[in-house]
């Protein structure tokens, strides 16, 4: 009985020192937008849904018609983001508010997707746009479970899925244009240009209308930041966005496990620890070497 | 004059066909389906037969500064030929460009038609009224527009403003407005003024409201402008057929453009559409399908509202105040794929049976039987 | 009393055994009726639940399942106690089933398996934040690992020059294979808790902690233990054998103080950070955690009201244990993990077929080698 007590025991400890590092771990650095960052400003008051930005984003990506949704088999109707549809407006309309809302890729400063994918085909890439790479990936899905506002959508009915999201118009914007959605908008509720500049007019805007907004601009802090932007005049919950947390999505899970595997380290020391034990342990019991 | 027959033995008299009489009436009932008593009936034949009873409204028509456009819009109908059919059914008492009388003749058809019916006629108004420098721009018969107007108005049973320019001042009014251009209920401030914009209106507009008026005794209801709700109560944004286009975000970006000739929505062209309160895209015009401005792909110019049109340039897009989505926009939170209720079922028996085996297996190992090969 | 390992031997296309390979062949009809279909069609899967049964149960439940030879190879291998030497090589077997099983479900849950080889390869797009990549290059490699470790056994009997030199060598390196069988569930089935860690405000603040790795080690142990019991006193009663009650009861304490463990670490982290209010609230969560909680404490008092266990009570108490953890595991992927209104998750009957399918398959094997090659039998005489 009392081996068994202590080799309980002793079992708890090695693993208590591996793991009794997150508690101590230094905080991960808090990610910035990169300098040349480029984003949207979606506002929400602006918006008046004739979704010319759906309808562009389907054409500049060569995306099919969803007329599975809601439309009928008439229509092209996606009622959310979907293997063909990477831009979408819906509607909140509740006890006499009302609001559109845009919704694509957030283009996050600090990437739960990225941060989850194995090969690195999701990637923060130029301008801070999150770019994919079908190449690199499996299609494992772990970065729509990791994703806080359920973004990257998955091509279930095709033989060879790829994930189908925003990537911002990245072509475009090599041929320094601007992405499909904000170049239709006719009342430029969604504007694309830097990062700064987004953010600056959106606190103008602030500012300059008291009363009109709630008076935060979505994306700014929540979730580490994401590089588009949203003012509405209603609560951001309600237009569907669940998260205001300012901690990325990442910092937990990279804090604690950078702090338990510290690069290499922690397996080799591990490796090392169990090889020597089970060294001297065979030096202790030479008859039983040879059973395995 | 004549006023004094009802119209049904007037329109016997003029020998109008009892068809062509019910197939106006069914005209009628189209362009007013709800809002006015005289088409809330069950059949053009029995709104005929009301229309019959009444008597012929004796009606006089002023022109003020106007270019005869609503005129014309009323004389422009053929089938059946509603200028005959008007003129038996209300009884056009005073009318500058279709009577054939002039100069005094005019003079004195008008006072005659104003004695003979006094109190008792419809004064139907088309055109603006100058007010600047005393009102000088219009003089007929050597008064003053504006004088005409009030003393006509004054022994009226009822005003009708047709056309934007005596709705609101129209056309002369705009931008600089060098006339002191205004609508009717701006000089007529002792009886209520209907106003029925448009540049022209709907034919139909007037004579349901006339009509309406001749039936009842009351003029339709209207809304803050004076307007008849059962015509204006809605932009042309909310009666467009070119809605679903606009819903859908399809535009045409240029005249000509293949978006265009598919006959996508024209907002990006400039259509007024969305802030113009007026029924011209369920009503047309001449008589012929689709023959009006959006129909024929020309954005539409909001010629019934003031401050728009011709003063918002024609291709200017307008802000969209009150957005009224129709319910073809997915929800914030839309449901997605359910789950299946053969599934949970199956998975039920599965994980039923599993459990009953590991019971029936640990009882067995209670018994300490080993005989059993227990299936796996 | 020890005996050598034994073949089994006896028929092998018992009637239970056509059950195994009939459930095994349907299963494999509809894998390749996934792969015809795809994924969407085929499963319950859907953008807001991209990780379904397959990954909740037999990946991440099936794999601490079958942790049976990394649990048993501590109490051998590090604690010197060799007198659970006959445990290890069933165990090891079980592992390198359940372990295959397991990577074969990941092949047939992802979407894109022709790239899949770029995971081990291509080291110069490793994500080293991913926890995936850790967890799949972990897996890959403990497979191999096992098998190897099994090998032995598989060669114990082997005639032919090549395969007694392999056997040689192997029977010399195999401490550090065997580290490396130590070390390679450690970091992977921590990771397995990591994973969901990423999942971040979409888990469930319950279930969302930083000690999801340690939590998930030592649930992994606990039911390691116990499928060693299971499948002791299974196959001993199966195929006639005594079982090594002593032995196996001392294992199962293991288990349950684990499991005690891990529900006190639990508590003082929820308590700690406030989030243990959550469990005040009767609504699916609070009731599954309270299930949870329940589940991994019942061993406990029925080890404590019976301090010399029959093989039923001890048979009971394994199963509580495992079951236990498949519902950690479960609540965790599927139930905490929370995508927002309008998402709902079930898995589709072919869906569950072809899990059911994989694990008769894994059954079979099972059977097969035992009756073919020298795993069970260490101890005990026929019963």
């Amino acid at each position: 009985m009392s081996t068994d007590r202590r080799g309980f025991f002793k079992n708890i400890a090695a693993a208590a020192t591996l793991t009794a590092i997150p508690t101590a771990a230094l905080a991960r650095e808090k990610h910035k937008a990169p300098a040349d960052a480029v984003g949207l400003l979606y506002d929400a008051t602006k918006c008046i849904g004739c979704k010319a930005c759906v309808v562009k984003c389907k054409e500049v990506n060569n995306l099919p018609a969803d007329t599975d949704g809601y439309g009928g088999g008439l229509y092209d109707a996606p009622n959310s983001l979907n293997g063909t549809t990477k831009n979408v407006i819906q509607l909140y309309k509740n006890a006499g508010e009302e609001s559109f809302v845009k919704k694509q890729c957030m283009h996050c400063i600090d990437p739960a997707c990225v941060g989850a994918c194995m090969l690195g085909a999701l990637q923060k890439s130029k301008f801070g746009v999150v770019a994919y790479d079908p190449d690199k990936c499996v299609g494992c899905r772990y970065c729509q479970a990791v994703c806080p506002f359920n973004v990257p959508q998955f091509q279930w009915t095709k033989i060879a899925p790829r994930i189908v999201k925003c990537e911002l118009c990245k072509d475009r914007l090599a041929e320094g244009e601007e992405p499909g959605c904000t170049e239709v908008c006719p009342r430029k509720a969604v504007i694309f240009g830097s990062y700064a500049d987004l953010l600056d007019e959106a606190h103008k805007r602030l500012r300059e209308n008291p009363g009109k907004y709630v008076p935060k601009v979505y994306g700014e802090h929540e979730l580490g930041g994401t590089q588009v932007l949203y003012l509405s005049h209603i609560e951001f919950e309600k237009l569907g966005f669940r998260f205001s947390q300012q901690r990325s999505v990442p910092d937990l899970q990279q804090t604690v496990s950078h702090g338990i595997y510290k690069g290499f380290a922690g397996p080799v020391a591990l490796y090392a620890l169990l090889g020597a034990v089970m060294f001297r342990n065979r030096k202790k019991n030479p008859e039983e070497e040879k059973e395995s | 004059m004549t006023a004094s027959r009802t119209i049904a033995e007037q329109l016997q008299r003029a020998g109008v066909s009892r068809r062509n009489f019910i197939t106006f009436c069914g005209k009628i009932m189209v362009a007013a389906p709800v809002g006015l008593a005289l088409t809330n009936k069950l059949s053009p034949q029995a709104m005929a037969a009301t229309i019959g009873k009444a008597k012929r409204p004796s009606v006089i028509w002023l022109e003020m500064q106007d270019c005869t456009g609503c005129t014309e819009t009323l004389l422009r109908t053929s089938q059946p030929d509603l200028g005959t059919l008007i003129l038996n059914i209300i009884s056009l008492d005073y009318h500058e460009t279709v009577m054939a009388a002039a100069g005094n003749d005019a003079e004195a058809a008008l006072n005659d038609a104003m004695k003979a019916n006094d109190g008792k006629y419809v004064l139907i108004v088309e055109g603006s009224i100058p007010t600047k420098d005393a009102g000088v721009y219009l003089t007929i018969g050597g008064k003053k527009g504006s004088e005409k107007l009030q003393e006509v108005a004054d022994h009226a049973a009822a005003v009708i403003a047709i056309g934007s320019c005596a709705s609101w001042g129209g056309v002369p009014s705009s931008t600089i407005n060098p006339t002191g251009a205004v609508g009717v209920d701006s000089i007529i401030k002792n009886k209520p003024v209907v106003n029925i914009p448009g540049c022209p209106p709907n034919p139909y507009v007037l004579l349901g409201t006339v009509l309406e008026y001749a039936t009842t005794g009351k003029v339709p209801k209207l809304d803050s402008l004076g307007r008849p709700l059962f015509a204006y109560d809605r932009t042309i944004h909310d009666h467009c057929p070119r809605r679903a286009h606009f819903d859908a975000g399809e535009f045409a970006a240029q005249f000509g453009d293949e978006a265009h000739s598919k006959g996508w929505c024209l907002y990006k062209l400039g259509c007024k559409g969305p802030v113009t309160h007026a029924p011209c895209s369920t009503r047309h015009f001449n008589e012929v399908v689709d023959c009006w401005p959006i129909g024929i792909g020309a954005p539409c110019a909001g010629c019934t509202e003031k401050d728009v049109a011709f003063t918002v340039p024609l291709f200017t897009t307008v802000d969209i105040k009150r957005p009224v989505p129709p319910d073809f926009y997915p929800e914030v939170t839309p449901e997605h794929r359910p789950v299946s209720p053969v599934a949970t079922g199956v998975a039920g028996l599965v994980g039923g049976a599993l459990v009953g085996a590991g019971f029936i297996a640990s009882k067995k190992l209670n018994e300490g039987t080993s005989d059993e090969k227990p299936k796996e | 009393m020890e005996t050598k390992a034994q073949p089994l031997g006896g028929p092998l296309f018992t009637r239970g055994y056509y059950v195994l390979l009939g459930l095994a062949v349907v299963g494999i009809a509809l894998i390749l009726w996934r792969f015809a279909v795809g994924l969407g069609a085929a499963t319950g899967l859907s953008d807001g639940y991209p990780l379904g049964l397959w990954i909740a149960l037999d990946v991440v439940t099936g794999t601490a399942l079958a942790c049976g030879g990394y649990a048993v190879a501590f109490v051998v291998y590090i604690f010197n106690k060799g007198q659970y030497h006959p445990l290890v090589r069933p165990a090891v077997l079980t592992s390198a089933l359940g372990y295959t099983i397991g990577g074969a479900s990941v092949i047939i849950d992802i979407g894109r398996p022709w790239n899949v080889w770029k995971v081990p390869i291509q080291f110069w797009h490793w994500n080293l934040n991913s926890s995936l990549l850790e967890v799949a290059l972990c897996i890959m490699a403990y497979v191999v690992v096992l098998w190897i470790e099994l090998s032995p056994a598989l060669l114990e009997n082997a005639k032919k020059p090549i395969l007694v030199k392999i056997r040689n060598f192997l029977n010399k390196a195999l401490i550090w294979i065997i580290a490396l069988g130590m070390l390679l569930p450690t970091m992977h089935q921590s990771s397995l808790g990591s994973l969901m860690m990423l999942a971040g405000p979409k888990l469930h603040p319950l279930w969302l902690t930083g000690w999801l790795p340690l939590l998930f080690l030592m649930t992994c142990l606990a039911m390691g233990y116990s499928i060693v019991v299971f499948e002791s006193v299974f196959s001993a009663t199966a195929f006639h054998r005594k079982p090594e009650t002593p032995m196996l009861i001392n294992l199962q304490k293991v288990a349950v103080w684990l499991g005690l463990a891990f529900v006190v670490v639990r508590f003082i982290d929820l308590t700690a950070n406030g989030n243990i209010r959550y469990a005040t609230k009767l609504d699916l969560f609070g009731t599954m955690f309270w299930i949870e909680t329940v589940l991994w404490i019942l061993p406990l008092l029925m080890m404590l009201a019976n301090p010399h266990p029959n093989l039923g009570s001890l048979f009971r108490q394994a199963i509580v244990i495992a079951f236990a953890g498949a519902l950690y595991r479960f609540d965790t992927y599927l139930v905490a993990f929370q995508p927002g209104p309008g998402w709902h998750y079930f898995p589709t009957v072919p869906e569950m077929f072809i899990s059911i399918g994989l694990i008769s398959l894994e059954l079979a094997g099972y059977v097969a080698i035992v009756k073919r090659f020298p795993i069970l039998g260490g101890l005990g005489e026929k019963a």
